[in-house]
């Protein structure tokens, strides 16, 4: 996803003097590489000063410029938080705070280098958007949202490398604060966002493959969150599952509770989210995450 | 670089007599509401004042090519009052400063007229500088940055980034005052942080023009910052006093925050007529 990323933003920071790619030490993935050879003025590496990266975009935004700030995500967002809160989100400027790697993904790199609270974090800052795309097709359109729009800071959330697409023949095109519905259906309804669509879409296919009729929604969209969208969701369907990486506060799963007790909803409602708890063992991302509750197998066997 | 082509000859006297005016006005809106920073405000006129009217093209006003930042943002109401003599805010907004009917705080806010970025947590001014003197040169402009910081600010370590980053990205229409005054909350900070002085070396260290300067002497300052190479960013390490003007305020921590009563604000009044050229 991550090359796919850079694909979508050298595309349109070719034709867009204005656009800026501000790295903190971290390799330029795929086509960043040729920006930053071809646009050397517009490719700033601030080295292992993430702080700095924050303010350098902040002061490229009000002379006009629009900037994106990259690394891995737990440096992107965590460790310049204030930066993020006051130089972007307090003067609203449009910055896209690219958090690559997200979620649980260095999954042998340790706790240092997980983001299991980003959403949380970023969507309790005023102003900040946030978008999390399931695969590499959603994460052309979030850039290119990214790159021309002027409401303000975004948290983009993405991979790393090897997602899948699952989007390619989806129901509905991508669009910023929807819901976007992969496929249709009536008696279940899978969402998630992010890499672990993945797994969402095993869920969603076995449950079909029992003679549900399913739907797999993509909540690319987490700030604004689609409120109606998801009381529609929970308002058509028996049962709805909602599989989020993100620790149990301040994600899509408790915002989802909160909309079905707004709505009184009837429906089943099961979450599946990372554990409250740090993670210290190690292995691939499905390992990291079975550990913590979230596989196939684990969410089949609790929906009953 | 780009020259930048200060609009007017200096004007020492001019420049004093400004000095004295903002420093009594700051005192009246002392007199109104009690948060203020009027140490911190009357250690930097002379850089504020400067700056606005004797640097920046257009002096203070919306068409000037230049930018000013207020990094140490506590210091804004100097200003707010050059922004009002120039007409940018209103007798008004200084009025209502820090009521609900108000639109100016104890800190620069951006979106307010004249006001470049929001500062008031310290260290976020000089890479925000940084930006800003980056986009001058993509745009191809050749717009001047001007930021104030304070030395207390010195010892955040984003401020050492944005240092180290600076030169390193070639930014040479940067200009940066560090108001020394050497307090901060806790004490001087030549007690608290020996190790930190001299300062200039510092910023040489790292790829900077560095240049000590009596802070209260606008025509050096003027001529420091007219007179660099040009090539590198430039740090004016401003020697200040903290309160400068009233003779019970200077080196007293006290009056970082706490506005004069009456009694106070009337001595103060006549010791700035006193100081008259």
């Amino acid at each position: 996803m991550r090359n796919t990323f850079s694909e979508a933003l050298y595309e349109a920071a070719k034709n867009d003097p204005s656009i800026y790619i501000v790295v903190a030490d971290i390799s330029p993935a795929g086509s960043m590489a040729q920006f930053s050879t071809e646009y050397p003025d517009r490719f700033i590496n601030v080295g292992v000063a993430e702080q700095s990266m924050i303010g350098i975009c902040a002061g490229l935004a009000l002379k006009g410029c629009q900037p994106f700030a990259y690394t891995i995500a737990t440096f992107s967002l965590y460790r310049p938080f204030e930066f993020i809160r006051d130089d972007l989100g307090y003067q609203n400027l449009p910055v896209t705070v690219v958090g690559m790697g997200a979620g649980i993904i260095y999954s042998t790199l340790g706790g240092t280098h997980h983001t299991q609270e980003d959403i949380a974090i970023a969507g309790a800052i005023p102003n900040m958007q946030i978008l999390a795309p399931c695969d590499p097709l959603e994460c052309i359109d979030a850039t290119k949202y990214c790159a021309t729009q002027k409401t303000g800071p975004i948290y983009l959330r993405i991979g790393k490398a090897g997602e899948p697409v699952v989007t390619e023949n989806a129901a509905e095109p991508w669009k910023f604060g929807k819901l976007r519905y992969i496929t249709r259906g009536t008696d279940v309804c899978v969402m998630s966002y992010g890499v672990i669509m993945k797994q969402a879409k095993e869920v969603a296919d076995t449950l079909r493959a029992q003679g549900n009729s399913v739907s797999l929604v993509s909540a690319h969209t987490l700030k604004p969150l689609d409120r109606d969208g998801i009381a529609d969701a929970l308002k058509s369907h028996n049962k709805v599952i909602v599989i989020e990486e993100h620790a149990p506060q301040g994600g899509l799963a408790p915002q989802t509770k909160q909309i079905a007790w707004d709505i009184r909803a009837t429906c089943d409602l099961h979450t599946f989210t990372l554990k409250d708890a740090f993670i210290h063992n190690y292995g691939s991302h499905d390992d990291l995450l079975a550990a913590h509750g979230i596989s196939v197998d684990k969410i089949l066997s609790s929906i009953g | 670089m780009s020259e930048s082509t200060p609009s007017q000859n200096f004007d020492p006297v001019a420049s004093r007599k400004r000095c004295r005016k903002f420093r009594k006005r700051i005192l009246e809106i002392s007199q109104q509401v009690m948060a203020l920073h009027i140490g911190s405000a009357f250690s930097c006129t002379e850089i504020v004042e400067c700056i606005y009217f004797s640097l920046m093209r257009n002096g203070p006003s919306h068409n000037s090519p230049d930018t000013f930042l207020m990094s140490k943002g506590h210091g804004c109401m100097i200003q707010y009052v050059i922004l009002e003599s120039m007409g940018i805010l209103s007798r008004q907004d200084l009025d209502q400063y820090c009521t609900p009917e108000g639109r100016l705080g104890c800190h620069p806010d951006y979106g307010n007229p004249g006001i470049e970025a929001s500062t008031g947590s310290l260290g976020h001014g000089l890479s925000m500088a940084i930006g800003m003197a980056i986009a001058e040169k993509g745009f191809g402009k050749d717009g001047i940055i001007y930021a104030v910081l304070s030395d207390g600010e010195l010892q955040e370590g984003s401020t050492w980034e944005a240092i180290m980053m600076a030169s390193s990205l070639n930014v040479d229409n940067l200009v940066v005052f560090i108001d020394n005054n050497d307090f901060q909350s806790l004490g001087r900070t030549s007690e608290t942080h020996p190790s930190f002085y001299p300062v200039d070396d510092k910023f040489t260290a790292f790829g900077w023009e560095a240049v000590e300067v009596e802070g209260h002497d606008t025509q050096k300052i003027f001529e420091t910052v007219t007179s660099r190479s040009g090539t590198k960013p430039l740090a004016v390490i401003c020697k200040t006093t903290k309160g400068k003007g009233i003779s019970y305020m200077e080196n007293i921590p006290i009056w970082h925050y706490r506005s004069p009563n009456p009694e106070e604000y009337l001595i103060g009044l006549k010791e700035l007529d006193e100081q008259r050229s």
